[in-house]
């Protein structure tokens, strides 16, 4: 078989048992916390009846392996079932409902801060490389270093007041909906897309630079400077088709962090993404949207670092060719 | 591309370089590296470069194509190439020089050609960036070029990546590379060191083929006086960064001036007398061992070795030498046969055997730089087996850990010195005391004095010599290096391809009747005799019309 098909498969056989002990985890971790959804939804005052008639309302009254056992066949089956806010009443809501608009415009800001972040840091990373130890490299490198640093929330408001409050180019609050129009939905995603490029450029960039340089040092970088290859490009063309790895992976890394770690610019912008609704449905216990979000999650470091190790193994000749 | 012009009609100077003196860093320190060199170089002449490391050789050769490496400065002097001033000119003008009229050939193919680029992209760069060539006159000379240099399937060899070939194969694509251009001057860096015997002729051969039918100038760089003997009109021997003494090859065979070129034969007289013995310490019985479980690697191999005796195991790379060393050591348990050691099985894997057989049979390796932990001293180094054996500890085992010092005829100073504060023949000495601190019955050295200067080498081996004299211990010497065999062993196997040839006394093996294999592996170690290779090609090509 070959060896790109064979690497396909198998990470993807292995990402799908990473998800289901995803799942086993997550259930267990809110098994385990105090409460449950009753509690959370009733107060501190309801009486144990009250809890108990609500409990079995929703079949949580059952142990937690049948539970798991019916949600996960659920699942196998495409459903990933109804959430348990406003479970009792007429309007049951399936978790795909809640969770679709949500992911939409989470994956809307990821692939819109992506276009911009990933070409950036490539760009300031072999220039850097070519450049190295220049006053251009340590400016950027300084720049980027600070505003990886600062934490994300402040440069959101930083943000905020300067290009949404002095000079008034972008809106303060990133409020969409269904209705948004595409070009509408950018020009409101915009400051958080600039603030999430602030704070991933930085590790995109620095690996860029290390892997060209890490290369530099080469015998066949020194052949071609021999051959009289110029010094942009013996990076370009010599150093860059060898580095591309270690460039993926951290990119790949960084592209996942826009999925899932990004709940605080959400919060800080009123983004309606997928991460304020994870958060809300653990504090309420709304067991189906958790889980559905934990793996919508780990499916997408999944396939992200499957996209990394794929681009390793083809920009790699000895893995594509092999002997 | 014509090239009738078989004589070596000597043109004008192409390369004056004139007091030159480079400079090298280290540890914020520049220190002197060449002292004020000259060289003159006529059109179409080849001239050697030879000298041990740290001699200068490279850094000449580098600095002929008006380059230092980072880390290096030249000084002083003057470079002319054709006219052309090399200190004074930009890096822009030089950078047209470089590939096209000034080519290099580095001495590790492997490492030098871009795994990430077909070889044939690589060969035409030079040629097609330069605007010399269009692509398709390139590519298509390039052809001719990988046919010339004996290259199998010329036509399709370019298509394929540096991983695909073998070293020798690809030393070859890279001179097809240095030549795409039609250069006047080629920089050869050690361009056979890292190849075989057997593999080295073949390409000595094409290199020279190829120079002399372009009329091309060659900077040939070696540590090896039989190989230059057969590539260089002149030579010239450099020392600590200044030369020795220089001459037209037969000459400077003949009739070497200086004492140390003299030195430079020395190894090759080095040869201990033979002595048999039938008091077998070590038996390998019919071992079969592999990898990965489905190529044999070692192919019913039978050797042994006597007590206090030294067993050379000599063949090219992939013949099986290293992990003969292996299962003997049972990092690799053969999958097949049996070792008895003083007449008892050897229980197959490391983990299965005691202290006590440990102790009995150690290892030296190649490369000592990373086979002594840099962060011990000597100290420890010596003293860990000391403890671990021996269980020898305090004011007793820094008394053994000097005497150690002593028999390896290194000072007691030495005691708190790190790795990184001696010199190569200094570690590999702290090497063989390790494995004689553990008290050894045997001692597997793999190729330990392929990374040392000829000098260094012929101490080292005597050390060797007098230890086992001292000591009994025998030796399993592992090694590619004919001369190296002949120095030090009293038997001889020779392996190929995961068998053993043939194992006997050293003056059986060495002399005819030969079988095939090691006829050819004999044959093809380079002579003083400067025209050794071309006979040899004379005969092969003989043997091979009768066959």
């Amino acid at each position: 078989m070959h060896p790109v098909l064979k690497t396909v498969l198998q990470r993807l056989g292995l990402g799908l048992l990473t998800l289901f002990v995803v799942s086993v985890l997550i259930f267990a971790s809110l098994e385990m916390l105090p409460g449950g959804f009753a509690q959370a939804i009733l107060g501190q005052g309801a009486t144990p009846e009250t809890v108990a008639a609500f409990n079995r309302e929703l079949g949580l009254d059952r142990p937690a392996t049948i539970r798991y056992l019916e949600w996960i066949w659920n699942v196998l089956h495409g459903n990933f079932g109804y959430s348990y806010a406003g479970a009792g009443g007429s309007i049951k809501k399936s978790v795909s409902a809640i969770i679709a608009p949500r992911l939409y415009n989470t994956f809307f800001l990821a692939i819109m801060t992506a276009v911009i972040a990933v070409p950036l840091a490539l760009f300031l990373g072999i220039m850097a490389a070519l450049y190295r130890n220049s006053l251009y490299d340590r400016a950027v490198n300084a720049v980027t270093l600070t505003t990886i640093a600062t934490p994300e929330f402040f440069i959101a408001y930083l943000l905020m007041f300067f290009l949404a409050i002095k000079v008034r180019w972008f809106p303060s609050l990133s409020t969409v909906s269904e209705d948004t129009s595409f070009l509408e939905h950018i020009y409101r995603a915009a400051l958080p897309a600039i603030t999430l490029t602030l704070v991933i450029v930085a590790h995109m960039m620095r690996m860029t630079r290390a892997a060209l340089i890490n290369l530099l040092s080469s015998p066949y970088m020194e052949m071609a400077r021999l051959k009289g290859v110029s010094q942009r490009d013996a990076v370009i063309q010599h150093a860059l088709p060898n580095a591309w790895a270690p460039i993926a992976t951290v990119i790949a890394f960084n592209l996942a962090y826009l999925v899932v770690g990004v709940v605080v610019v959400e919060v800080v912008f009123v983004y309606p993404g997928i991460g304020q609704l994870m958060v809300d449905s653990v504090s309420s216990r709304n067991m189906p949207v958790v889980q559905a979000c934990a793996l919508i999650f780990a499916a997408t470091y999944i396939l992200l670092n499957l996209s990394a190790d794929i681009v390793s193994i083809v920009t790699n000749p000895r893995l594509l060719h092999p002997k | 591309m014509k090239s009738d012009n078989r004589q070596r009609v000597k043109g004008e100077a192409l390369l004056e370089i004139r007091g030159l003196r480079i400079e090298g860093n280290s540890d914020g320190v520049w220190h002197p590296i060449v002292k004020g060199v000259d060289l003159t170089l006529k059109r179409g002449e080849v001239l050697g470069l030879i000298g041990e490391s740290g001699a200068g050789k490279s850094t000449i050769g580098l600095a002929a194509m008006g380059f230092a490496r980072p880390g290096c400065r030249i000084v002083d002097g003057a470079i002319m190439f054709d006219g052309i001033d090399l200190r004074a000119a930009p890096e822009d003008a030089k950078r047209k020089l470089w590939g096209a009229r000034i080519a290099y050939v580095a001495q590790s193919a492997a490492a030098s050609f871009n795994p990430a680029h077909r070889l044939i992209d690589q060969t035409v760069e030079t040629a097609v960036r330069d605007g010399l060539m269009t692509r398709d006159k390139a590519v298509a000379d390039a052809i001719d070029l990988y046919g010339r240099l004996q290259l199998p399937n010329p036509r399709t060899i370019g298509e394929r990546y540096p991983h695909q070939v073998s070293g020798g194969q690809l030393q070859r694509a890279m001179t097809a590379m240095a030549m795409s251009c039609r250069p006047d001057l080629i920089i050869f860096d050690e361009p056979t060191t890292a190849l075989d015997v057997t593999t080295q002729v073949e390409v000595l051969a094409a290199m020279r083929n190829i120079v002399e039918e372009f009329h091309t100038a060659a900077i040939y760089i070696t540590h090896d006086l039989a190989v230059v003997a057969q590539m260089a009109d002149r030579i010239m021997v450099l020392r600590h960064g200044l030369e020795v003494e220089e001459a037209p090859t037969r000459e400077m065979l003949r009739e070497p001036r200086e004492d140390y070129t003299k030195t430079l034969w020395a190894v090759r007289k080095l040869a201990k007398e033979e002595s048999i013995s039938d008091d077998v310490t070590l038996s390998v019985r019919n071992v079969d061992a592999s990898y990965s479980g489905v190529v044999k690697v070692l192919d019913n191999v039978t050797v042994s070795l006597p007590r206090g005796r030294t067993v050379a195991v000599v063949g090219e790379s992939g013949s099986g030498k290293s992990t003969l060393a292996r299962a003997i050591t049972g990092l690799l348990p053969p999958a097949r046969g049996e070792i008895l050691f003083n007449g008892k099985p050897l229980p197959r894997a490391l983990k299965d055997r005691d202290k006590d057989t440990l102790r009995r049979i150690q290892m030296i390796y190649q490369s000592a730089d990373t086979s002594l932990n840099p962060k011990q001293t000597v100290r420890d180094i010596l003293g860990r087996p000391l403890e671990f054996y021996h269980a020898v500890k305090g004011a007793a085992r820094d008394r053994k850990v000097a005497e150690l010092l002593d028999s390896i005829e290194l000072d007691e100073s030495y005691i708190d010195r790190l790795p990184g504060e001696l010199s190569g023949g200094q570690k590999q000495r702290i090497s063989i005391a390790r494995a004689l601190a553990a008290g050894p019955d045997i001692i597997i050295c793999d190729e330990v004095t392929s990374a040392l200067d000829q000098i260094v080498q012929e101490e080292i081996l005597t050390l060797l010599m007098k230890l086992q004299k001292d000591t009994n211990v025998s030796y399993l010497f592992i090694t590619h290096d004919i001369a190296t065999v002949r120095a030090i062993s009293d038997e001889i196997v020779v392996m190929h391809r995961g068998k053993v040839v043939q194992q006997g006394p050293k003056t059986q093996v060495l002399n005819p009747p030969f079988p095939a294999y090691t006829e050819l592996l004999l044959s093809s170690v380079p002579q003083m005799d400067p025209d050794w290779l071309t006979n040899l090609l004379a005969e092969r090509a003989r043997a091979k019309v009768k066959a």
